[in-house]
């Protein structure tokens, strides 16, 4: 499962006014592996995506896909390269209705370019692939649920819908920003074989989470931020034993009953 | 039992199938409910000009096209791709000078001014309007509320263009039907043309700007380019009003960059209904004879306007276009609660 790196991250640093969000974090990401990254509130997981994704530019550091420098690239750019993410605030285009809302992902470039007609490229109908991505994802075809305005839609079809405009780019790399967050026990447990899916036609996950136990039982490996800056690295075990995540996370039950667990 | 303890309660009518703008039509009866309200508004403007007495309201008209095209698009980017633009006067001033250049100086027939006012017109809108486009917030607003202003300013100080006279002397339209035909026909043009643009894919692109644009980026798509696609459909409902209008007045000046085209299409846009297209049409067709009819009281006019601006907003601040719709497409009852 160790591929190359398709992600290299080489001490990205963000500073916004004197704080430094991000303090020369280095990492890399291989293709076809799920990296989880885990760290308290505020440790700068956000900032990291934002970066690597160009939404926020880095105030040094370089980030490269396949080997190609992308850090100053415009966020349009690096994601028409095959990196999306999701947001963890879920911002849905609330006025259309959910298989509308898949549409302008697939009347972007790159679907154009690599989803030939099933992508709804040229020649394709772009609302009937928008559908099939849905029903991919969870949503049931001949249910209501699809054409249904995303404003009315429930969190756990949100996640959804933001996970399935990634897949309308067909992507190379998802950066998951708390996919898992907000959602119920048995809507996690019907997320988890979907994240497996997903890795295994070779997409590429990078998941921020907090949901520890959930998250150690698809990640290969895991990063751990703490005030922006790389505190270990490391499989699932690894970090679980480390005495430094402990503390960093001092107080907090989720891990000490995930450590018990294990 | 009191209004307290009713709710009411709204049902859409069965002809919709499953979500907004799919319809599965069974009979002539549910083609005729479609059609009708459409089949009303085309009928309607086309005969206008009959059915108004005399010369000076067939004018009328005439502006109300003009306005009715403005306030359209102003509709359009405001509701659709979420700039909000106060560049009515922009428009019109750019369209209308390149027009009466055109056809002055270089003296071309008024049915190829127009078509060049429109292009080269949206063109110099969207270059100029360029710098703003990434920017989010009001900055778009404000620079479209500037130009107009320092546009008037150069001419009227560097003395270009006519100066404070203007261009004089510009062809008119060859009669009053062609004038009056030429609007009407480009405002249902571009009325039916934005509605469908809006709906076809690139559209939904635009509504996802309004929307959400940081996902709009994450899905790979330019989105300052997207929005200049759409400042430049708008500035050339504009542009091509501004040339109409110079060629009715047979005369482009300053005046043509007049704080009225910016804030009346807004205001009708208000009455009319935002977001529907159809509805700032029937803002200016309720507005601009207003005004008309308002001329008697002198300044006082503005006061009445205001007055009849803020009554809409207050009490049915959603427009009369999307009231409409909600009482044609929904029943209403009252439940107990």
């Amino acid at each position: 499962m160790t591929g190359k790196p398709i992600l290299e991250v080489r001490e990205a640093t963000k500073a916004f006014g004197g704080i430094l969000a991000l303090n020369r974090v280095s990492f890399d990401v291989r293709e076809g592996e799920i990296l989880g990254i885990i760290g308290p509130n505020g440790s700068g997981k956000t900032t990291l995506v934002n970066c690597i994704t160009g939404f926020i530019p880095m105030t040094s550091g370089k980030v490269f896909f396949r080997g190609k420098e992308i850090s100053r690239k415009p966020a349009h750019k690096i994601a028409d390269l095959g990196i999306t993410r999701t947001f963890q605030i879920m911002r849905p285009y609330y006025s259309l209705p959910a298989y509308k809302n898949l549409i302008i992902p697939l009347f972007s470039p790159r679907a154009k370019r690599t989803g030939g007609w099933r992508g709804g490229g040229r020649l394709g109908d772009r609302a009937t692939v928008s559908v099939d991505i849905l029903e991919e994802i969870g949503f049931e075809r001949d249910s209501f649920v699809p054409y249904k305005m995303a404003s009315a839609l429930p969190t756990g079809y949100l996640k959804r819908l933001e996970l399935a405009r990634c897949l309308a780019l067909r992507p190379e790399v998802i950066l998951c920003d708390e996919v898992f967050s907000g959602l119920s026990m048995s809507e996690i447990a019907s997320m988890v074989p979907l994240i497996e899916r997903l890795q295994m036609e070779g997409i590429t996950l990078v998941m921020i989470e907090h949901r520890l136990r959930e998250l150690f039982r698809v990640a290969g490996r895991v990063l751990v931020l703490n005030f922006g800056e790389k505190l270990m690295e490391g499989t699932a075990e690894q970090v679980m034993a480390d005495k430094r995540v402990k503390e960093a996370y001092f107080g907090s039950e989720e891990v000490e009953e995930v450590m018990t667990y294990a | 039992m009191t209004i307290g303890e009713l709710r009411k309660e709204r049902v859409d009518r069965g002809i919709k199938v499953r979500t907004e703008g799919i319809y599965a039509l069974m009979s002539w009866r549910e083609l005729a409910y479609l059609a009708l309200p459409r089949l009303v508004l085309i009928a309607g403007l086309l005969a206008l000009p009959f059915l108004v007495p005399g010369m000076y309201w067939q004018k009328v008209i005439s502006i109300v096209s003009i306005y009715a095209l403005l306030a359209i698009s102003f509709d359009f980017l405001a509701h659709y791709v979420g700039l909000v633009s106060l560049g009515g006067a922009f428009f019109i001033g750019t369209g209308g000078y390149v027009a009466a250049i055109a056809n002055k100086t270089l003296g071309l027939p008024i049915f190829l001014t127009i078509p060049i006012a429109t292009i080269a017109g949206a063109a110099i809108c969207t270059l100029l309007l360029l710098p703003c486009l990434p920017l989010r917030g009001v900055y778009f607003a404000i620079v479209t509320l500037m130009y107009p202003l320092v546009l008037a300013r150069i001419i009227e100080a560097l003395d270009i263009l006519g100066g404070t006279d203007g261009i004089m002397g510009v062809a008119s339209f060859p009669g009053h039907w062609t004038e009056q035909y030429v609007v009407i026909i480009m405002v249902l043009v571009f009325l039916f043309g934005l509605r469908r643009l809006v709906n076809l894919d690139i559209g939904l692109v635009l509504r996802g700007v309004k929307d959400n644009d940081q996902a709009v980026r994450a899905s790979g798509m330019n989105i300052t380019r997207y929005k200049a696609l759409a400042v430049f459909i708008a500035s050339s409902m504009g542009c091509l009003a501004g040339a109409c209008l110079v060629h009715i007045y047979m005369w482009a000046g300053i005046s043509l960059f007049a704080l009225d085209f910016s804030i009346l299409p807004i205001a009708a846009t208000v009455i009319g209904g935002g977001g529907t297209l159809a509805g700032p049409v029937l803002g200016c067709l309720i507005l601009v004879p207003a005004s008309e009819l308002l001329r008697a009281f002198g300044t006082l006019r503005i006061a009445f306007y205001s007055l009849i601006l803020v009554g809409f907003i207050v009490y049915k601040s959603e427009g009369i276009m999307v009231f409409g719709q909600r009482k044609y497409h929904q029943f209403e009852r009252w439940v107990k609660i």
